[in-house]
């Protein structure tokens, strides 16, 4: 198999599932004739027409409002929100309509609806383009959270929201849709939710990382020195994997999560949240959350690298909780 | 109103509210407004191609009589709410080239002090409310700052402008509706340049003269010739008019065209051949530009002069720009909260 880059990854997944299911539709913004502004759809319309895969006008509510109706009434669709932001003008959609089709059916009805979105920083975006906005869903029952980290989680996920029956949001980071991995699609590559992933091995630390976050943890850690580390890629955060994580930290005594959001709401105050109470003695240290400030993505490429988590950072926040026990404070506590 | 006499533009730099009043008072001044707007955007799309700019931006080459017209009806004073194709209503409105390039360029001298980039610009000593990058979101926004006006009992208005995909979102129809209801001072300009991103029109909108939508909220709409200055400046000032008396909204539809893709990624291949020369035919600067000429205001040697001092200004302008300090560290958490963080 050739390396894909992540955007060909997530066409193919859908592609082979079109190819799998009749009822699988697909649309969004731009995403038929022109194939995706991330060519995300490359070659859907050639292969499958108009009557499955579709442009829309710039009516998110509109196109997800259809995409609820239809999945509760046969289809599977999966539609494309080109920028996670563009979810806040519809998001009623997803979080009270389609989150609560099942429960109001009294369970006889199901919303099996797949929201891909890209989202996050590291292209100069600018602040209304570059968020992840996990927080946005989070903590909805009746909905599923996968965020891809690269073409093969990217593939996995898809193909698994698609085929799930419960309405799942895809989230897609941006920066990542050009890189290439070599991996080998397939049924074995499909990835169920709520498993997390080891992607390397160490005895000093467990980190959790999510989407944009894990290569930015595997690049730490192979700086690391003097110590090692777990790097878990959490894949979901609803369901998220308890399991991994808790084994993980049985084994290390240490927890740090690394996140692309602000610090305030992020999806690592839930982790270290449980793994406080639930492991607190396997814990030799205090847990640590590394993420983004709480200010807006700024734009320009410098201030934007300085806004991310970076691996060195990542590295020196670590061997700084590991060597006095105790959490360093956040590069910007001493900026400001 | 016809004087042919410029002011030093490129002497004395001008503040935003006396470039706005240039343009209101000299016709001279609103052709050389569209000149700078025109070649400033050519010059952002070869900074992108140098890789200076990060990110994206929206040009509006081929718009300028629109930003222009509406700049040229409305006072320093009155609201202005536009999207991320925001460049040319903003030098229209009086923000000053460095002001513009230094926000694209992401310095401390841009509009923004650099944090916002090229689709997020504003100025509120000429009106200019940030440009949003979501579409759809400024059209209630314009109805909203049009009820200050309302209820504070002063004369300005708000003006939102928007193009002709946004005209399918839902904060247009709910931004209509409220203006309409509440008999608001604003007027929606909608810039139909035929395409919304990669896809025509008529692949997203079941009608092409948009006008039509405002009849549904009972909004009286004129459509104008988007290419000709005059004629949108004349629209503005009888929706300006309605609007300060208390007439309510109006809607006006300005048929335009534009050259560049839709961001600076976008080479536009989904154009039919020939769509382009066609509206290169009527190009809205090189139109005025004649019409100067034949009404004697200004000859072949006055716009050629316009065309090179122009030009001058802008290389040095991006030269203060491209020598001036980046946004810094602190930048980034100093404007996020009213009360201070
Ligand atoms: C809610 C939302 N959906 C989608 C987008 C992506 N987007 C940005 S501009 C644009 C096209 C807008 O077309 P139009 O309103 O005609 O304005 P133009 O770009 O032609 O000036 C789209 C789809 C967005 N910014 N916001
Ligand atoms: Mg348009």
């Amino acid at each position: 198999m050739p390396k894909l880059r992540m955007n060909q990854a997530i066409a193919l997944a859908i592609r082979e599932e079109m190819e799998r299911d009749p009822t699988v539709v697909t649309f969004g913004e731009d995403i038929a004739e022109a194939e995706g502004p991330f060519k995300t759809s490359e070659g859907l319309l050639e292969r499958f027409g108009p009557l499955r895969v579709r442009d829309t006008p710039i009516s998110e509510t509109g196109f997800l409002g259809a995409a609820v109706g239809a999945a509760v009434t046969g289809l599977r669709p999966v539609v494309e929100i080109m920028f996670v932001e563009f979810l806040g003008v519809a998001l009623d959609q997803v979080v009270t309509e389609a989150a609560m089709m099942h429960y109001l059916s009294g369970g006889r009805l199901n919303a099996p609806l797949t929201v891909r979105a890209s989202c996050g920083s590291g292209l100069g975006f600018g602040c209304q383009h570059s968020q992840t906005l996990e927080r946005w869903l989070l903590g909805t029952p009746g909905l599923k959270l996968a965020v891809a980290s690269g073409a093969r989680s990217a593939y996995g996920l898809t193909k698994a929201a698609i085929r799930d029956p419960d309405p799942v949001v895809v989230l897609e980071p941006r920066a990542l849709y050009g890189r290439r991995e070599d991996f080998e699609p397939g049924e074995d590559a499909v990835l169920p939710f709520g498993v997390g992933e080891l992607l390397a091995n160490g005895d000093d630390v467990t980190i959790v990382a999510l989407g944009q976050t894990v290569g930015i943890a595997l690049n730490a850690v192979s700086e690391a020195n003097g110590w090692s580390a777990d790097v878990i890629d959490l894949r979901t955060l609803m369901p998220w994997d308890r399991g991994i994580v808790e084994r993980s930290v049985a084994r290390t005594g240490r927890l740090v999560t690394v996140e692309e959001n602000q610090l305030t709401g992020g999806w690592g105050g839930e982790i270290v949240s449980h793994v406080a109470s639930r492991c607190y003695s396997d814990l030799r240290g205090p847990v640590m959350r590394i993420t983004a400030p709480d200010v807006h993505v700024p734009y320009g490429s410098e201030l934007e690298a300085e806004y991310l988590p970076s691996s060195p950072y990542v590295a020196k926040q670590i061997s700084e909780l590991i060597s006095t026990d105790k959490v360093p404070g956040h590069w910007w506590e001493d900026t400001r | 109103m016809s004087s042919p006499v410029l002011p030093e533009e490129t002497e004395v730099q001008l503040d935003a509210v006396s470039r706005r009043l240039a343009l209101t008072n000299d016709v001279a001044v609103r052709f050389a407004r569209m000149v700078e707007i025109r070649l400033l955007e050519d010059r952002v799309i070869d900074l992108f191609g140098e890789g200076l700019i990060p990110g994206t931006t929206h040009t509006c080459q081929g718009q300028e009589a629109v930003a222009v017209g509406i700049a040229g009806a409305t006072r320093p004073d009155d609201v202005v709410v536009c999207t991320y194709r925001g460049h040319g209503m903003a030098l229209a409105l009086g923000v000053t080239p460095d002001a513009l390039l230094g926000e694209i360029l992401g310095r401390q001298i841009g509009c923004m002090g650099g944090i916002g980039g090229s689709m997020h610009l504003s100025d509120s000593s000429v009106g200019l409310l940030p440009t949003m990058a979501i579409v759809g979101a400024g059209i209630p926004i314009a109805a909203g700052s049009a009820l200050t006006a309302q209820v504070l009992g002063s004369d300005r208005i708000s003006v939102s402008v928007f193009g002709d995909g946004s005209t399918n979102i839902g904060g247009f129809h709910e931004g209509l509706n409220l203006a309409a209801i509440w008999r608001l001072p604003v007027i929606f300009v909608c810039e139909n340049n035929l395409y919304g991103e990669y896809s025509r029109i008529d692949r997203t909108t079941p009608i092409e003269d948009l006008a039509l939508r405002a009849a549904g909220y009972a909004i009286p709409s004129e459509t104008v010739d988007g290419q000709d200055v005059d004629a949108v400046l004349s629209v503005i000032e009888r929706a300006a008019a309605r609007a300060r008396e208390g007439e309510g909204p109006t809607f006006i539809e300005a048929k335009t065209y534009r050259y560049a893709g839709h961001s600076r990624s976008d080479k536009a291949a989904y154009r039919p051949a020939g769509e382009l020369d066609s509206w290169l035919e009527r190009d809205p600067v090189r139109l005025y530009g004649e019409k100067l000429i034949a009404n004697g205001t200004l000859d072949e040697e006055g716009i050629e002069r316009i065309w090179a001092e122009q030009r001058d200004a802008l290389e040095a302008t991006l030269e203060r720009v491209l020598a001036s300090p980046r946004a810094s560290t602190a930048d980034m958490f100093t404007r996020v909260q009213a009360s201070g963080s």
